[in-house]
């Protein structure tokens, strides 16, 4: 029998790397284009995060919702940046 | 073998292949030449990522509560939330592509391989 909490903490702590990883691009990445990609492919990893939260601390069905509402965000965050940035014209 | 322990080493599975996936598009964002690559790379790999992560979230959850109707309940909406981002994934990805590329940003080819492509 696998200690599951115990890995869910290590998978979770792995992505948290891996989103601190992709802070680079949303921060320095050379234009704008680079920084929406990166704060999105922080969203998704955050997505994760959330369920694994909801598996440690034992309350899933609350914390689902709360990753159907991220998932929606997410989307819509970089649907709208990518409309605003394409009405402007010029990166 | 009793079925929990099947149910964990499914997830474990999955899980770790996402996290593989994962790893393979954090890697193409932060090496890769210019924007379509990175973009090329991340757009792909987390999507599939995501999903694999989120069956196997819910496998277990299914098997946590031994097939009960209210984890049944909230599997399957992890299962809607797979399905909701391996459509919104791409559709996120193409518009960004497509608003980059008439913005002007230039894509790296043969003749300026050697140049900065994107500069602020």
């Amino acid at each position: 029998m696998i200690d599951m909490q115990r890995f869910f903490m290590g998978v979770s702590i792995a992505l948290l790397f891996l989103a601190f990883l992709c802070l680079y691009r949303a921060i320095w990445g050379p234009l704008i284009t680079n920084r929406i990609v990166g704060v999105g492919a922080i969203g998704t990893k955050t997505l994760i995060v959330l369920l694994l939260m909801g598996l440690i601390y034992d309350r899933l069905d609350m914390f689902v919702d709360i990753s159907i509402v991220y998932a929606l965000l997410n989307f819509i965050g970089t649907l709208a940046a990518s409309k605003y940035l394409e009405m402007m014209g010029e990166v | 073998m009793d079925t929990m322990t099947i149910g964990s080493i499914l997830t474990a599975i999955f899980l770790l292949l996402g996290l593989l996936f994962f790893t393979g598009g954090t890697i193409g964002l932060l090496r890769l030449p210019d924007f379509y690559c990175r973009m090329h790379a991340t757009g792909k790999s987390d999507t599939l990522a995501v999903l694999l992560c989120l069956i196997g979230l819910a496998i277990y959850n299914a098997f946590a509560g031994n097939f009960a109707l209210p984890y049944i309940l909230v599997s399957i909406k992890i299962i809607f939330i797979a399905m909701f981002w391996f459509l919104a994934g791409p559709v996120s990805t193409h518009a960004l592509y497509r608003a980059a590329f008439r913005c002007g940003v230039k894509p790296w080819t043969l003749d300026n391989q050697f140049k900065e492509v994107d500069k602020e």
